[in-house]
């Protein structure tokens, strides 16, 4: 009889995983989603000890260990410490290739902040360039709110 | 530290899809592997620890999926989410408790069953990152342009390392793409986020591997090769990519600070003979042998166009091909030790070093290195 292993039809079995999931923010980041969406406002959470300012803000300081309270507004203006141009396609990206992102660290901040770069030609992006948020219309409490950093026009 | 050796390994060949085997067959397959190359039985284990990741897995208690492909039936298993590297760590600390002789650890993954783009978004944070559609590609090409920025290195001198890497990828037959291309197929190579292109990028890869660990008592008794675990660091750094300078490894050079104080090792490029890293990435070969201290910050991409980390350089950089040339997620960083293990034992054949005696094997978790695991290993 010939062996099955060599006649055996690979068969794969095609699913998905897909839950749908909430996430509490905690109050930090609940203050920091609302003065976003209600104010067009960025907002860092200082470090009693080491005098760094979180964006996005956060409760506990990793180097220090220390609670943090203090808020301090920042940007929205910054400068550019990295980019990137993506050429190629992704569902989980919010645009069509070409795009770019950044690492934008915004004035009075201490930690660069992950965005998307836009209202530029991919050509002029410059590592040290100054830019600034530019904030949807109808905004829902999302990091989205912000819709890009967009150069700082002379 | 009590004296562990590593007396055997197993791993498949790696492949952009194994169609045909389910996770356990994978790891069924390196572990009868690992058995022989040791010539002990299942019996002879205690314990077992397995490397897998949930979501690259599809399902949760990913280790179970694997059980008893590991001979874990009646035995203790427990489960590693992150880097083989890590796993294999877990393994040596159960054996230093003083429970365990011999632990068998595995790591398996197959990156070909999902979107890898969909499950390194799940990496990062939820409410800051994730929506920004962030993966594992474009994060590191902000690392990487980060880090040519501040240091002046090149494009080509990262094309550079993929031409060695996938060269000697052609002697490791557990390699998924071995061949010859020059520093131009690179920089021509498809974009995917500036500045990495298609063949600075590690491959989507199919692979399990498995290594057996065990004390003096256990050496003794069992093995004819057994490589000795001389040093082992871990470091973490923070996780948001913001909170980081990413131009540097800060944890890495921690780790391996730990690892050669372990081993004894003053200058690392002079008394280590291979180096095993975890070069998902072209850049990050370059940034890694900075963190090794196998040069200064920055000298990276010299180090390499000097020679040094070629087959016959001063100190070899993935005689393997990397994961350059095969990357099974998880599982990579086993396979570093795996193939440091082969270099010592003089066993790693047309890929062996003349003579290695201390090889280092290297792995990484999180995002854009955030975590660094060192292994020393030596006769």
């Amino acid at each position: 009889m010939k062996n099955w292993l060599e006649t055996v039809e690979s068969f794969v079995y095609e699913s998905r995983i897909k839950v749908p999931y909430t996430w509490s923010v905690g109050e930090v980041g609940s203050r920091f989603l609302i003065e976003l969406r209600d104010h067009k406002k960025i907002y860092g959470t200082r470090c009693p000890k080491c005098n760094r300012v979180y964006l996005p803000p956060k409760k506990t300081c990793g180097q220090c260990f220390s609670n943090l309270h203090e808020w301090v507004e920042v940007g929205p203006q910054g400068t550019l410490i990295t980019y990137t141009l993506v050429h190629y396609e992704s569902s989980v990206m919010p645009m069509k290739p070409p795009f770019a992102y950044g690492i934008i660290l915004l004035d009075k901040a201490s930690t660069g902040l992950v965005h998307l770069l836009d209202e530029v030609k991919f050509e002029d992006i410059k590592t040290g360039m100054k830019v600034e948020a530019v904030f949807k219309d109808e905004r829902t409490g999302d990091i989205m709110d912000i819709r890009y950093f967009r150069p700082i026009r002379q | 530290m009590e004296k562990i050796a590593i007396i055997g390994i197993g791993m498949t060949k790696q492949e952009r899809r194994k169609e045909t085997e389910t996770f356990s067959d994978m790891v069924f397959e390196a572990v009868t592997k690992a058995l022989n190359d040791a010539e002990i039985t299942i019996q002879d284990i205690d314990n077992i620890v397995t490397g897998c990741n949930d979501f690259w897995d599809g399902r949760t208690i990913s280790s179970m999926a694997v059980g008893d492909a590991s001979g874990a039936w009646d035995k203790n298993i427990s489960c590693v989410e992150g880097d083989g590297t890590f796993v294999a760590l877990y393994g040596l600390t159960r054996i230093l408790s003083g429970s365990y002789r011999t632990t068998l650890v595995t790591a398996h993954s197959k990156g070909s069953e999902s979107i890898s783009s969909l499950i390194t978004n799940a990496m990062f944070d939820p409410i800051y990152t994730r929506p920004l559609g962030l993966d594992a590609i474009t994060s590191s090409a902000l690392q990487a342009r980060r880090y040519m920025d501040r240091y002046g290195v090149t494009e080509e001198q990262c094309a550079k390392v993929s031409v060695k890497n996938h060269k000697n990828a052609k002697n490791n037959p557990f390699a998924q793409l071995s061949m010859d291309i020059s520093v131009d197929d690179v920089l021509k190579s498809r974009i995917l986020a500036s500045p990495i292109k298609l063949l600075d990028a590690s491959p989507i890869s199919d692979g399990a591997c498995a290594i057996i660990l065990a004390n003096e008592k256990a050496v003794r008794r069992f093995s004819k090769h057994p490589v000795w675990i001389k040093g082992v660091g871990c470091c973490a750094d923070a996780y948001h990519l913001g909170d980081r300078d990413l131009s540097e490894s800060k944890s890495l050079e921690k780790a391996a600070k730990t690892a050669y104080q372990m081993a004894g090792i003053s200058s690392p490029i002079k008394e280590i003979d291979v180096a095993e890293l975890y070069d998902a990435f072209t850049y990050q070969e370059l940034m890694w042998t900075e963190g090794l201290g196998f040069c200064n910050k920055g000298d990276g991409g010299k180090l390499l166009e000097k020679g040094e980390t070629e087959m016959d350089g001063s100190i070899p950089v993935n005689p393997s091909g990397g994961c350059l040339s095969a990357h099974a997620v998880t599982t990579a960083g086993l396979i570093r030790i795996a193939e440091a293990t082969l270099q010592v034992r003089g066993d790693a054949g047309k890929r062996q070093i003349p003579g290695a005696e201390t090889a280092l094997a290297h792995g990484i978790n999180g995002p854009c290195g955030q975590s660094h695991c060192v292994w020393i290993v030596g006769k």
